[in-house]
């Protein structure tokens, strides 16, 4: 059987209705399956024969704009890549991400995350760092991981302190834990964020237990390559007087020694420069 | 389209969910935990059991030119107190700040939470930013003592080879060599360390030694990058090595060759 043929079963989606202060309830479609299809296919097959107003957010349908996030059978997922044949037998639930506040069915208001993103103080070069710069490739290759998030905020929807505690107005998240860490370890970034995303992003309420990790549908280690190297700078400033000790007498290049940056500065999507972007690798 | 009232564990948002309900999903989440729980609680158990109430001189395990992990160094044989606490603490220390095994108990002793997208007991979470759980952050003082316990266990472990000048090669010197690997390959590859060796650096080529400090953060991330297996596997080697020379101690025959 090729892609887009029948494969004569028919599947059963069970799909969240409703707005946040009306009814809510649970619909049961039929769709029949084809070979190699997504849970996006079978929402749009309801959307386009069973119930015209279904509400769903999508864009590329390819797992790169990070719009079609939302819970398949429980679990945080992009709908446009997750295939009907890898789930368990039996109805396939399909909800709205949980820790964002619901709009209409299977759409959620994820406007919170740009609020946290304008915290975070831009990408800052030295002023007399004149361009073009030339940066060593082993400069910048961890960069390059941090750059493939493509903002779907499943992370932030896992993460059981956005989820179980609500205590998202003190903590920016995983997604933004990778943003601070990609400049954090920017050759070329001066600025200094480990003392906002402690006391502002609420670092320490990150228990690492590595669910973002697992629904990243872009692989990103964002416990082990973004928030823990950022908990480890944190307690060189925080909890280490002898590396304390030693960078203050110390100094010199490859340290972070720029100003610390305050809390609410200037920054926020399409802040160009921060992922090495145009630098050439010598 | 038929509608159908939603069941308590698929509303979106929190409210209104009882315990079981937060809890309530199709996939097995809880074999993990469970797991984790068990295997943890008996190394917990049996440490206390060996370190405390173990047969021998001061609960000391040695047999022939084995010395148990748990007792080395063995710097005091004698005194008020079993040898296991001079040692034992800094290892214990070493594994409970472990990034690795936060995520292991977090989820299954604390349920903070039990498996990804599964929702939790407890209302009130202030995650590592109250005490006890910020002296977490202390993992790398932990760190510095747990490589002078490795440095010993490989010292010891290449002491079993001379048996009063012969050459000795006995199972239980496997066992004791195959701990030392997985103990360094589990303590080299710690978070701490490949913060230390690079990961704390923004600019390598900025730096003296930048090169080599790149290279070898590169070495501890391939390490890292299976953190979690060696913090099984060196856990089990050394219980493991310590049941051996228990065994061995007790009159069980150790095979070996001796030249």
């Amino acid at each position: 059987m090729t892609d887009g043929q029948l494969t004569g079963r028919t599947l059963t989606l069970r799909i969240f209705r409703g707005l946040p202060e009306g009814e809510q309830s649970y619909a049961t479609y039929a769709v029949p399956e084809v070979v190699g299809m997504v849970v996006l296919d079978a929402v749009h097959f309801v959307q386009r024969n069973l119930d015209t107003d279904l509400a769903c957010r999508w864009n590329c349908k390819a797992a790169k704009c990070g719009s079609c996030g939302a819970e398949v059978n429980g679990r945080p997922a992009l709908m446009c890549k997750t295939r009907v044949d890898t789930l368990s037998d039996g109805p396939i639930t399909v909800q709205p991400m949980r820790s964002f506040p619901l709009i209409k069915d299977l759409v959620t208001d994820v406007s919170r995350n740009y609020e946290i993103n304008r915290q975070i103080p831009q990408f800052t070069a030295a002023p007399d760092d004149g361009s073009p710069w030339r940066i060593d490739q082993m400069d910048i290759d961890r960069l390059y991981e941090f750059r493939r998030c493509i903002e779907c905020f499943l992370c932030q929807d896992v993460c059981h302190v956005n989820r179980s505690h609500a205590l998202a107005p003190q903590f920016f998240g995983p997604r933004f834990f990778v943003r601070v860490a990609g400049l954090e370890m920017h050759p070329k970034d001066i600025l200094d964020r480990r003392e906002l995303v402690r006391e502002e992003g609420g670092l320490g309420l990150c228990n690492i237990t590595k669910c973002c990790t697992e629904v990243c549908p872009e692989h990103i280690h964002i416990t082990d390559n973004a928030i823990i190297p950022l908990k480890e700078r944190v307690a060189d400033e925080h909890w280490d007087p002898l590396r304390r000790l030693a960078r203050r007498l110390r100094g010199g290049p490859g340290t972070r020694g720029g100003e610390a940056a305050p809390a609410g500065a200037l920054g926020g999507p399409g802040d160009g420069g921060e992922g090495g972007g145009g630098a050439g690798a010598a | 389209m038929a509608a159908e009232a939603p069941p308590a564990v698929a509303r979106p948002h929190r409210e209104g969910l009882g315990t079981w309900g937060r809890l309530r999903r199709a996939t097995p989440w809880w074999a993990q935990p469970l797991t984790v729980v068990a295997a943890l609680a008996a190394f917990t158990g049996y440490s206390i059991w060996t370190s405390f109430f173990g047969p021998g001189p001061n609960h000391v395990a040695e047999a022939g030119p084995y010395l148990s992990p748990f007792f080395s160094p063995l710097w005091w044989k004698t005194g008020p107190v079993t040898p296991a606490l001079w040692v034992l603490w800094s290892p214990l220390g070493f594994r409970a700040t472990c990034y690795y095994y936060r995520k292991a108990y977090y989820r299954s002793f604390f349920w903070d939470p039990p498996a990804c997208a599964v929702g939790e007991i407890r209302r009130r979470y202030r995650g590592e930013t109250r005490l006890p759980l910020v002296l977490n952050n202390l993992h790398r003082f932990f760190w510095y003592p747990a490589v002078i316990v490795v440095v010993f266990l490989w010292i010891e472990a290449f002491e079993t080879f001379d048996d009063r000048g012969h050459l000795y090669l006995g199972l239980g010197t496997l066992f004791l060599l195959l701990n030392a690997v997985l103990l360094s390959a589990y303590t080299f590859g710690c978070h701490a360390f490949r913060h230390l060796a690079g990961g704390g650096l923004d600019c390598y080529s900025c730096v003296r030694g930048g090169k080599s400090r790149f290279r070898l953060w590169r070495g501890v991330s391939v390490l890292n990058a299976n953190h979690p297996m060696w913090a099984w596997v060196s856990m089990f080697s050394v219980v493991w090595a310590e049941v051996y020379v228990r065994l061995v101690q007790a009159g069980m025959p150790d095979p070996h060759l001796r030249f």
